[in-house]
């Protein structure tokens, strides 16, 4: 297995990039999701919201990595078999994938820090506050960080649902590349 | 004879100044007005916390406090307790549900004056939708000239009430108000 992508296959970097970033995107959506609900007096209370922004961050960091990484080590070419108003609209929507990824992680220090507050990621190191940038800015951000964390699944599941459909319906070799 | 009933109204209006009860504004603009509240944290201490933006008027006077009158308005949205993330919570619909109540009320019944500028201000609190009748202990803290050729009258008081008539989710028990409030005489 090669390290770097090739022309027609991905590498090792970039699968791991990829699959432990779905990992911890999916594991991220169901904490967010459950723990807004959690009540004052559960043992998960702290706990939750705490590894969810420590890993948020930590996420944060290696997403700015799996960038340089794919500067570095281009994308496998598209398949030939695939029209070019597909490819455009697979471009998009792999670059939208990103965009609301990196938005997502911006709203949610946002609304952490609306006080200045840092945010500590696992007790290791802390992140600093930029200030309140904006005012009810821990209200906005947090209607920006949930409604854009439902669109980011719904449009991951589309991208594994048309992953899915190239490996048993088109029987190609958009998925095996990644595998 | 116009002579006359000019007086007559002049005397009329002098006489009857007294007994009718000036008006103030609530010096929110100034901030010479606050909104404190306190709950008990686990039940080891207590967290603060006060509400930033309200507005509200009343009538006072001093030789007749029975026919005073208070009126404040307050926006929920705008509790601060010194952490934005508690903050965001505090408005969910786990608490103060600020979309559906953006604002709380209260409009004073009856006002008793208990000597020594004590005073036992009854009224009707709208909170989450929920009327509740409570009682605020007040004290008249002075009233006077201000040095910018204004009236101004001061009072305290404090009350409390009960998280579990207000429909909340969490019960952390009673939640006390330390309350300060300067009027400006319209």
């Amino acid at each position: 297995m090669n390290v770097k992508d090739t022309n027609t296959q991905y590498g090792i970097v970039t699968k791991l990039f990829h699959w432990l970033s779905a990992l911890i995107i999916i594991g991220l959506f169901g904490v967010g999701f459950w723990m807004v609900d959690l009540t004052y007096y559960s043992q998960w209370y702290k706990t939750a919201p705490h590894w969810h922004k420590s890993i948020g961050i930590l996420l944060f960091f290696a997403t700015v990595l799996r960038g340089l990484w794919k500067y570095f080590s281009p994308s496998p070419a598209p398949l030939a078999s695939s029209s070019i108003l597909v490819q455009r609209s697979v471009k998009a929507i792999h670059n939208t994938l990103y965009l609301l990824l990196l938005v997502i992680m911006f709203s949610g220090y946002l609304i952490s820090t609306a006080d200045g507050r840092a945010i500590e990621v696992f007790n290791w190191f802390s992140i600093g506050s930029m200030g309140e940038l904006i005012t009810d800015q821990e209200d906005i951000a947090g209607l920006i960080h949930e409604y854009l964390a439902y669109l980011l699944i719904g449009l991951a599941s589309i991208h594994a649902l048309a992953a899915l459909k190239h490996h048993f319906i088109d029987k190609d070799q958009t998925l095996k590349r990644m595998l | 004879m116009k002579k006359i009933t000019l007086a007559t109204a002049l005397l009329t209006a002098t006489l009857a100044m007294p007994s009718l009860a000036a008006d103030y504004v609530v010096d929110t603009k100034g901030a010479h007005a606050s909104i404190n509240f306190k709950v008990k944290h686990l039940g080891y201490s207590w967290l603060t916390g006060r509400f930033n933006k309200f507005s509200g008027n009343f009538s006072y006077d001093e030789n007749n406090v029975a026919a005073s009158k208070i009126s404040i308005n307050i926006d929920t949205a705008s509790v601060d307790s010194n952490h934005s993330e508690r903050d965001k919570h505090l408005r969910n619909d786990d608490f103060l549900d600020v979309n559906k109540f953006a604002n709380a009320k209260f409009e004073s019944t009856k006002v008793e004056d208990l000597g020594g500028n004590k005073l036992k201000i009854s009224g009707t609190l709208t909170l989450q939708g929920i009327n509740k009748n409570i009682v605020i202990d007040a004290v008249k803290i002075g009233e006077g000239k201000d040095p910018w050729g204004g009236y101004r009258a001061g009072f305290s008081g404090t009350t409390k009430i009960s998280m579990k008539d207000f429909g909340y989710k969490m019960d952390f028990g009673d939640i006390s108000f330390d309350l300060h409030i300067e009027g400006v005489r319209q």
